[in-house]
């Protein structure tokens, strides 16, 4: 059975319908790519699964269903979600960031370790531990919302644009730690892409959203052959 | 020396009382961006309650502790029930809400408990500390307790992970959802928390000012010029305005002929006025930019 199931899902805003009818689902310890252009839907459909829109259809998540329910009961069934723009916490420190992230989990002493494996991953953020978030780099920034997504111990990652606004060294060590993090802890994820080449490296599967609906859907390689993604966003 | 002595500690004490209120005042601004106009109001209550307790034979710290609970209930159960349903609606509604809240606590004081002066008791000794001649043992009490309070909820917000969700909460609602938070219960603990430090400040003052309906209105005004002074977005600032106030109020008062007692009050609105045309912001509050 997928972690993921996903039917039908429509998500509004207002009385502008953006989705149209998506069916996708996500196995365990996948990455799966969604690519598109601006304003295809890609942000909306990480949006519409934790229930941060107005939305229709079925989204069942391990066997439960979950698309009735208010964002904060989603993500405690283990979903992580960085969004765009990273949602930091920028008044409070880099650590209560990231102790944020662990709110909802009850072993204190688990979450003091985590917190210094994230440390591990993000050298870093540990030495910006004390210091406000707001003050940090958009870099550091990026790397402090993953760690955080990663403090819930979550099973599945919603990634919003994770290469937005980082410098093309700091995006390939982003990726290779993300590649890293789903290989070590088996975290699922579904990572929304401008980028199209750094999704697909590290994505087994993928789908093309155009105007709110899925064109195009297959596993990783069969996408990055297909004719219509090389042209339009592979740029070869 | 001795009478400059003696105004300082009386304004400290009243500025413990008014740091209450402007804590009070500043937690419930920072997570829905109004100012509760019926804190005073609220606090008011929460003093006749204490009242009623101690007359029925219930000891004063008991009482004192026992009010603060009953208020923090109170205080969740006005925001689940009342102020919730017009959250985000308009900015007028939310303040009609207050100001409806504002008078029902004020006649219902008045229709449960009449509105004759009553005397509250103080639970400090009435003769001077160590025969000293510069400050009442209950303005020593009362900075004493407002001091261990404000402490109390300087630790919960900055050491407990429900303090920290709150802070998050206040900040960026969305986020804080994304990592699990119920925002919406954290607003209503903040409510409480709010209506417990406002007992706090009540059965404090009544001592001092006697208890009736209106005790509050100009100790909740005072508490505003506070937390516009320190800063309405800054906590620390705003307890640190209350105890600035309650000083200048009372020196002000004591040295300048012509204000004495009855242009007292008039020294908060000066300085709400002044604060707002020259440093909206406060002496440590965030300049907050908006983006239209």
């Amino acid at each position: 059975m997928a972690l993921l199931e996903v039917s039908k899902l429509e998500a509004f805003y207002g009385q502008t319908q953006v989705l149209r009818g998506l069916d996708f689902s996500l196995e365990e310890g996948g990455i799966t790519a969604i690519l598109g252009a601006n304003g295809a839907g890609k942000t909306t459909t990480l949006r519409a699964l934790c229930g941060m829109v107005r939305t229709r259809g079925e989204v069942s998540f391990s066997g439960a269903r979950i698309s009735s329910g208010a964002t904060e009961s989603i993500v405690r069934h283990g979903i992580a979600h960085v969004p765009e723009g990273r949602g930091t916490f920028v008044r409070l420190t880099t650590e209560e960031n990231l102790r944020l992230g662990a709110y909802t989990r009850k072993d204190p002493q688990a979450v003091g370790e985590d917190l210094e494996r994230v440390f591990q991953y993000f050298p870093r953020l540990k030495e910006r531990r004390h210091q406000q978030a707001g003050t940090l780099s958009g870099g550091e920034q990026q790397m402090l919302a993953v760690g955080r997504a990663l403090m819930m111990r979550p099973r599945l990652m919603l990634l919003d644009e994770p290469s937005f606004g980082l410098a093309p060294n700091l995006t390939e060590e982003l990726f290779d730690i993300l590649g890293a993090i789903n290989k070590e802890r088996r975290v699922s994820m579904l990572v929304v892409e401008q980028n199209a080449s750094l999704a697909l490296a590290i994505a087994d599967h993928a789908y093309l959203l155009e105007t709110g609906r899925i064109v195009i859907s297959g596993t990783a390689k069969e996408i990055e052959q297909d004719e219509t993604v090389r042209k339009a966003y592979l740029g070869y | 020396m001795e009478f400059f002595l003696q105004q300082l500690f009386s304004g400290l004490a009243f500025g413990g009382v008014y740091a209450c209120m402007a804590l009070a005042v500043v937690m419930i601004y920072q997570a829905t961006d109004h100012l509760n106009f019926a804190q005073g109001e609220m606090a008011m209550f929460s003093t006749y309650i204490a009242y009623t307790l101690i007359s029925h034979g219930v000891p004063y710290w008991w009482t004192f502790l026992l009010a603060m609970a009953i208020s923090f209930v109170g205080g969740v159960m006005i925001e689940r029930i009342i102020v919730r349903p017009v959250e985000g609606t308009s900015v007028l509604n939310e303040v009609i809400v207050f100001i409806g809240l504002l008078t029902i606590f004020n006649s219902l004081a008045g229709w449960i408990w009449e509105y004759t002066i009553k005397p509250f008791p103080s639970p400090f000794p009435k003769d001077p500390l160590f025969g000293n001649t510069f400050v009442g043992t209950h303005d020593l009490g009362v900075i004493g307790v407002t001091l261990v309070v404000l402490f109390g909820v300087f630790l919960f917000f900055r050491y407990t992970p429900i303090g920290l969700a709150m802070r998050a909460a206040a900040q960026d609602p969305a986020s804080a959802r994304l990592v699990g938070i119920r925002v919406g219960w954290m607003l209503a603990l903040g409510w409480g928390l709010a209506a417990a430090i406002g007992a706090v400040a009540g059965i404090l003052v009544a001592p001092i000012v006697f208890l009736e309906p209106n005790m509050m209105g100009s100790i909740l005004l005072y508490g505003f010029a506070g937390a516009l002074l320190g800063g309405i977005t800054n906590p620390a600032g705003a307890v640190f305005g209350g105890f600035a106030v309650g000083v200048l109020e009372t020196l002000i008062g004591a040295y300048v002929s012509f204000i004495g007692s009855e242009l007292k009050l008039t020294v908060a609105l000066v300085l709400i006025i002044a604060v707002l045309v020259f440093r909206p912001s406060g002496l440590f509050g965030r300049v907050v930019v908006k983006r239209v």
